[in-house]
């Protein structure tokens, strides 16, 4: 910033007035002066520059009025004192939040297990369904029920069904693993919305890409492979990223069936010492994950708006 | 005398009740153009993606190098290899370079080595002037470039014969001409083509045959200076006074 000003300031000065005045008679085409702002723009930068400083006075004042209301309302109110006792007790947080990592473990490890069988199944339901082959009717007709069942079912119900639903049947060779059934039940679950997302995405190609890719030659699963869907995918990972935000908190759901996650292990050592500082640091160790994936999410989301814009204007 | 390279007879096509192509027959010769005018609408297009088998005719036949490629029997992607089609909208792949647009098909469908197959689009984008872009997306290119690589593109697959489609009707005046210039290279080094357009001064210069297509059926065909020059029916007459017109404006 100082080196641009003195960089003009220097310019200016050394460029005495009738030299610039002889420039302009000589060519009206000569452009090879070094430019310096008009005195019209550097009165726009000023007038810019001032009203910044007064937008950030205004928020700053805001911010703090509204925020400094709600605390004081909070720290003010007649149980203030036992709210922070039973969930603020940050000594006893710190003690068992190796016992709450250790079950958020779980979380994390069920959502990658998770994540990778609904990303495969996913896909494969997606390109069922928008698929016209003859042979694949009657997939292309479980498959349309499975997506409408299966996002019409509460995630809750599906793990209670499968959790308890499947170890009833006694079927031999079928696990009683409550942490596997209740994985199986997410991934149920997950994979019919991210069937229908990538579907989305596969459908908002336009046909012409296909049309173009089948008079170069390509066959179905060509343009399907090096055309249709890495455009298609490109348009539906800020969705899927938000669906894998969910599905980490979700994972938290199996803790019914007596799986011991993050929100488990802080149930466990709550009714322990009826004290819900475990709640609020599980709570804290999934920000801890969801919040810089959210902001990646928008960060996704914008860039791939961005392009899209570019490709209007061409 | 060789078999004409494309071949029609009596194709009709429709699509529910509307009836889009009638009764065309015509025969493309080896080396030779023969460019379809008409208004918007008049079949131009289904024409030509009748003929690359984007589109399944209801009756008639098409014959490629006098086989016939309508049959039941015919795998529509091999006759694709042969046929190639650039379109209005360019259809190039955003997601891909130019590079990468012009190999896909030569290294994926005809199992080239990618280093011959980048040396030959290299070669095709030096001869017409775009090297400089290989590496660019397609949206940093302007219109006419866009329209160019996709001929290139349609080009690397060595095709026996190539369908435009109203390749310049997207384009402003002066990338126009760039574009048609590239068809003018391509004809004088013998490829044989099939066009729609509505450059008429264009369709004069690089055509063997013009064939003035209306509701779906050809009124009337001939060298292009008579047809162009002297039409006959008063079909012909009317649209020519109109696109003549319309140049004037």
């Amino acid at each position: 910033m100082t080196d641009a000003t003195s960089r003009a300031d220097s310019a200016s000065s050394s460029d005495s007035s009738d030299s610039s005045l002889s420039r302009v008679k000589n060519s009206q085409y000569d452009f090879g002066g070094p430019w310096q702002p008009s005195d019209l723009e550097i009165a726009r930068r000023a007038a810019r520059k001032s009203r910044n400083r007064k937008n950030a006075a205004i928020a700053a004042v805001s911010s703090f009025v509204v925020l400094g209301t709600l605390l004081v309302i909070a720290v003010t109110s007649p149980g203030w004192k036992s709210l922070s006792d039973t969930f603020f007790n940050w000594a006893y947080g710190v003690e068992v939040l190796p016992k709450i990592l250790l079950g958020f473990l779980t979380n994390v490890s069920l959502t990658l297990i998770a994540g990778t069988c609904v990303a495969i199944f996913g896909l494969t339901i997606a390109l069922i369904r928008t698929s016209k082959a003859a042979a694949l009717t009657p997939f292309r007709l479980l498959a349309t029920v499975y997506v409408d069942v299966f996002r019409g079912i509460p995630m809750l119900l599906v793990i209670l069904l499968v959790g308890f639903g499947i170890p009833a049947l006694q079927l031999k060779g079928v696990t009683n693993n409550v942490l596997i059934l209740g994985t199986t039940a997410v991934i149920i679950t997950y994979t019919a919305y991210v069937a229908e997302v990538i579907r989305s995405g596969i459908l908002s190609v336009h046909p012409s890409q296909r049309a173009a890719a089948r008079s170069l030659g390509l066959s179905y699963f060509q343009s399907l492979r090096f055309v249709i869907l890495p455009q298609a995918f490109r348009r539906v990972t800020p969705p899927l990223l938000n669906d894998l935000v969910a599905l980490i908190k979700d994972t938290g759901l199996v803790s019914i069936l007596g799986v011991t996650d993050a929100i488990r292990a802080a149930q466990i050592n709550t009714s322990r010492s009826f004290n819900y500082t475990p709640y609020v640091m599980a709570a804290i160790v999934f920000l801890l994950i969801t919040i810089p994936l959210t902001r990646y999410t928008d960060r996704a989301l914008r860039r791939s708006i961005e392009r899209q814009n570019s490709q209007g204007q061409a | 005398m060789s078999a004409p390279v494309l071949e029609l007879k009596q194709v009709r096509k429709s699509f529910d009740s509307e009836l889009v192509l009638e009764d065309i027959s015509i025969k493309v010769p080896e080396h030779t153009a023969t460019v379809f005018i008409g208004a918007s609408g008049s079949g131009k297009s289904t024409l030509l993606r009748c003929i690359n088998l984007l589109e399944q005719i209801d009756d008639g036949e098409i014959k490629l190098d006098g086989t016939e490629i309508t049959s039941v029997e015919t795998d529509p992607d091999s006759v694709r290899r042969k046929i190639g089609m650039v379109f209005q909208s360019f259809n190039l792949f955003p997601h891909m370079t130019v590079l990468q647009n012009i190999v896909l098909a030569p290294i994926r469908v005809q199992q080239v080595e990618r280093d011959v197959a980048e040396q030959k689009a290299r070669d095709l984008l030096k001869r017409f002037g775009l090297l400089d872009k290989a590496n660019q997306y397609p949206d940093r290119l302007s219109g006419g470039q866009q329209q160019r690589v996709a001929i290139i593109r349609s080009l690397a697959v060595n095709p026996r014969l190539l369908l435009l489609d109203e390749i310049t009707s997207s384009l402003d005046p002066v990338l126009v001409n760039e574009v048609l210039n590239t068809v003018r290279d391509l004809k004088a080094e013998g490829m044989t083509m099939v066009l729609a357009t509505h450059e008429m001064g264009f369709a004069k210069q690089v055509a063997d045959e013009v064939c003035f297509l209306k509701d779906g059926r050809i009124l009337e065909w001939g060298n292009p200076k008579n047809l162009l020059d002297n039409p006959q029916r008063k079909e012909t007459q009317d649209f020519l006074r109109q696109v003549n017109e319309a140049g004037r404006l």
